[in-house]
């Protein structure tokens, strides 16, 4: 019962939605081209490269870091970015002494245009139900163990507020380009359950992306 | 409602698992349930607290027991019938692929689309903040038949006002069409200690985006007044 199983069986799931979607088109009410456009772009535009490109910019630009830390939607909007469960996003910064990790204990919001759709153990009832309870522990889950004279600051996203978490910039990257930058930020730091690494070449073990 | 849903605070669930390389959508129909919710609760004029409230309708073990996508599809069911956009009949004789649908049926459906959708953008003059930043505050303690954003694990317990996110409209009417209510939206601190009791650590908060109307303040006053009173009576038993 953990609730992050695809069903074996698809025949259930899957008939269902072909009905859903039969009725609907010979209705009227739906262009079935137009559920080919939206799950394009979920999958080839809309995900966390996008986050990545808004972290990589707030850490070589300190004019754009003050316009994201204020006014994230306005900031994430000058790169391009904007769309559902993007109206109202806020960043949160992690630091030596405050860590924030973002959850959503009553359902599975998330800040789409930043970061996609979100994997299934941030959905999943163990994330959920102990991230604001024991945020340490479920850290240790993702193999981050903070000190204890870091304070952690859990976002339970209950209302229209979409949270993006700037991580750390490793050491060691400070001769990377943007782009180079960018390309080190993950999915997961960007949801505060994990810290980026020093690149490889800096001779220290790389995070799984 | 005090549904499985609202999940803060459970134990039991075990770790955490994270998948490597995790695909967008794990199966074909994902990605058309996805799509469709987007698509279906447009036509249906359903408003994203009323999606929710149908995921939050789900029985426990029927919600426990579904995987992420195949609650959506419970949901987007349930609510296109509900709406007389589809019938439950249909479904069933499309998924059977043993009966051809009635004309007259879908002519039915038709006609008994919802009514006009809730305006999901506050009024013209936006209503004033009874809070500010840095406001003692606790979270009522309520338990709301219907839809509420205010989690369980918040209910009660105090808080300080961390910011005004500014007017939204208020879930807990809008999801029943029982109108906007647009009001304040604050980022509340609780300490982990205040939520979960003595042994939480003391370097760790909770913050919630709660409504006003999740909201009672505690006077600064009341705290010494409450004082007083309490010695009066012990006083007077001795």
């Amino acid at each position: 019962m953990s609730g992050n199983h695809h069903n074996a069986d698809e025949s259930g799931p899957a008939a269902r939605v072909k009905a859903l979607e039969a009725i609907l088109t010979e209705k009227g009410l739906l262009d079935p081209s137009a559920l080919d456009a939206i799950v394009d772009a979920y999958e080839t535009r809309v995900g966390p490269r996008n986050g990545a490109r808004v972290v990589a910019r707030a850490w070589t630009d300190p004019e754009y870091r003050k316009r994201l830390m204020a006014n994230a939607t306005a900031a994430v909007g000058e790169l391009g970015f904007a769309g559902p469960e993007g109206g109202h996003l806020v960043a949160v910064e992690n630091t030596d002494r405050i860590h924030n990790l973002v959850v959503c204990t009553l359902c599975s919001c998330y800040p789409w245009p930043v970061l996609g759709l979100p994997p299934v153990w941030y959905k999943s009832f163990a994330y959920r139900s102990r991230a604001v309870s024991d945020p340490r522990g479920v850290l240790k889950d993702f193999g981050l163990e903070l000190g204890a004279e870091v304070q952690v600051r859990v976002w339970d996203s209950s209302a229209e507020i979409r949270y993006l978490v700037i991580p750390q910039r490793p050491n060691g990257t400070d001769a990377m380009s943007e782009d180079e930058l960018a390309a080190i930020v993950t999915r997961d730091s960007m949801v505060g359950v994990e810290k980026i690494a020093p690149p490889v070449r800096a001779g220290a073990k790389r995070m799984r992306a | 409602m005090n549904g499985i849903h609202d999940m803060g605070g459970m134990d039991g669930f075990g770790p955490v698992v994270r998948e490597a390389k995790e695909p967008v959508f794990h199966a074909d129909w994902e990605r058309r349930v996805f799509a469709l919710m987007n698509v279906a609760m447009n036509v249906a004029r359903v408003n994203i607290d009323e999606f929710r409230h149908a995921i939050e309708r789900i029985p426990p073990g029927q919600y426990l027991a579904s995987s992420y996508y195949e609650r959506w599809l419970a949901a987007v069911e349930i609510l296109l019938v509900e709406r007389g956009v589809i019938t439950r009949e249909e479904l069933i004789a499309k998924q059977d692929g043993s009966a051809e649908i009635v004309r007259a049926q879908i002519a039915a459906g038709m006609r008994t689309i919802g009514p006009d959708p809730i305006k999901e953008k506050p009024g013209a003059k936006s209503p004033r903040a009874r809070f500010a930043r840095g406001d003692r505050v606790r979270a009522r303690n309520f338990n709301p038949s219907g839809h509420t954003r205010l989690p369980r694990y918040a209910r009660g317990k105090r808080g300080v006002i961390a910011r005004d996110w500014g007017v939204f409209v208020f879930p807990d009417t809008n999801a029943h069409h029982a109108g906007t209510k647009p009001q304040h939206c604050y980022s509340v601190g609780f300490d982990a200690r205040e939520l979960w009791g003595k042994s939480a650590s003391s370097r760790e908060r909770v913050l919630v985006d709660l409504w006003e109307d999740y909201l009672e303040p505690i006077d600064a006053d009341s705290k010494p007044r409450r004082r007083r009173r309490v010695t009066a009576k012990r006083a007077t038993r001795r």
